[in-house]
């Protein structure tokens, strides 16, 4: 195994896509080394890309940020600015691990270790969160929901990997929030989770919003039709029902040791009520 | 395997070492720096028995690997006493009794230094939420809940 840290992306890039064998990307390591240490993988090339210009930084832009991937969660949730415009995501980010693990771990690497239960990934999704992807051609920007492809498995080409996550500019009167089930206090993997992020207008009728899932399928799922089901309406009894229906309609979930495919399909309907009333009080919506 | 030479400081003092690509920190620190009071209790990050500062931040040194430590700034438990003795904290687990076997404590030690340098007035259940990495299977937690308290409220009014 080779250890390379590269000071440019296009350094990293070339790394990445030269070598003939196994390589992981290098961000905080909480997801890369457990894998070594299990043996689950032998990487022939490890890039650590923590010396790349700006992947430690959070950056204004746009109305929103720019989150380099190798900004830790500690580092995010010490942000007043990011928690004020995207609470639900920076809650969702500090909920992954144990303070030593939250001093390392990074929503991108959330995100590309690919587990169905992340807790950060569901939450960029409702946030409608784009990743900046960089490898051998010319950097894109893909929406998070389109970088899981199942378990353990990213849409990302050979070479490619993300620098940064851009939580994009949001309309006065928004919020969003992200709930998970787990079964103790702190330090566990969601069994189901629901993130909620909605857009209100001045009479508090809810004019946009997305709704994601976690660990209730091989990938987030955002619920077109959950966003549909509270579209237009003030959150109303009704509309939390119609919304957790259409939750529970689109989880396609599997039974193990933390939850059966009832629970998780029923929890799931229930977490993305709750979520969407604190996104909804948040908007500054009377609940 | 080829070596990979590292320029770290530990402790504040300057460290020059070799390792292997795929070492991780701990090891690095305890079989090559003869710093032994970080322990592997997992090697997967769960049990906090190997808790660091890297750059000022709390992190699992099992989940760091040994060549990440170039140019960087390290923190370990055998850093916290001074010339003058005892760190507060290690003299409240002591009176406290707040550890059994020990293999715990140097993790909880130096996590909990942190916490009080980032709130020097947590309540417990901060304390708890803060030290909930830091696994231990003598105490029960209560003493060391109240070991972290005491030292807190000595450092406060220091």
């Amino acid at each position: 195994m080779r250890y390379e840290k590269p000071q440019t992306v296009a350094d990293a890039a070339r790394l990445l896509t030269a070598e003939k064998g196994i390589t992981r990307v290098l961000g905080g390591g909480t997801d890369v080394l457990v894998q070594l240490k299990a043996g689950m993988v032998e990487p022939d090339l490890i890039v650590d890309i923590k010396a790349l210009p700006g992947i430690r930084a959070i950056v204004a832009e746009a109305g929103g940020f720019r989150i380099g991937a190798a900004v830790s969660n500690a580092q995010l949730g010490e942000d007043a600015a990011v928690r004020a415009l995207w609470p639900g995501v920076v809650e969702a980010a500090g909920l992954i691990g144990s303070t030593q693990v939250q001093g390392r771990a990074t929503m991108a690497g959330n995100l590309c270790n690919a587990s169905p239960a992340g807790d950060a990934v569901p939450a960029l999704v409702a946030a409608g969160a784009v990743a900046r992807v960089a490898g051998p051609g010319v950097a894109r920007d893909v929406p998070v929901e389109a970088i899981p492809a199942g378990p353990g498995k990213t849409t990302l080409k050979r070479g490619e990997f993300i620098t940064s996550i851009f939580l994009p500019a949001r309309p006065a009167k928004s919020g969003d929030a992200y709930l998970r089930f787990i079964p103790r206090t702190e330090m566990d993997i969601a069994v189901a989770s629901a993130a909620v992020s909605l857009t209100l207008n001045d009479q508090g009728v809810i004019t946009a919003a997305r709704v994601a899932l976690g660990a209730v399928a091989p990938t987030v799922r955002l619920v077109d039709d959950a966003a549909t089901a509270i579209i237009g309406t003030k959150l109303h009894d009704d509309a939390q029902a119609a919304l957790a229906a259409a939750c529970s309609a689109a989880c396609a979930p599997i039974d193990d040791k933390r939850g059966t495919i009832e629970f998780r399909t029923e929890v799931a309907g229930v977490l993305a009520k709750r979520a969407a009333r604190i996104a909804y009080t948040r908007a500054g919506g009377q609940a | 395997m080829s070596s990979i030479s590292v320029s770290t400081t530990v402790n504040g003092d300057p460290v020059d070492f070799v390792c292997t690509p795929d070492e991780s920190l701990l090891d690095a620190l305890r079989n090559r720096m003869g710093l032994t009071g970080a322990k592997e209790g997992c090697g997967t990050g769960d049990c906090g028995a190997c808790s660091v500062l890297l750059n000022g931040r709390l992190v699992c040194s099992c989940l760091v690997l040994a060549a990440e430590a170039e140019g960087a700034e390290i923190a370990t438990v055998e850093g916290m006493a001074g010339p003058e003795g005892l760190h507060p904290l290690q003299r409240a687990f002591i009176d406290h009794a707040a550890l059994q076997c020990g293999v715990c404590t140097p993790g909880i030690l130096v996590a909990a230094k942190a916490l009080l340098e980032k709130n020097p007035d947590p309540s417990d259940e901060e304390v708890r939420y803060w030290l909930a990495g830091n696994l231990c299977r003598c105490t029960g937690y209560d003493k060391i809940v109240r070991a972290v308290q005491a030292a807190a409220a000595e450092m406060r009014s220091a």
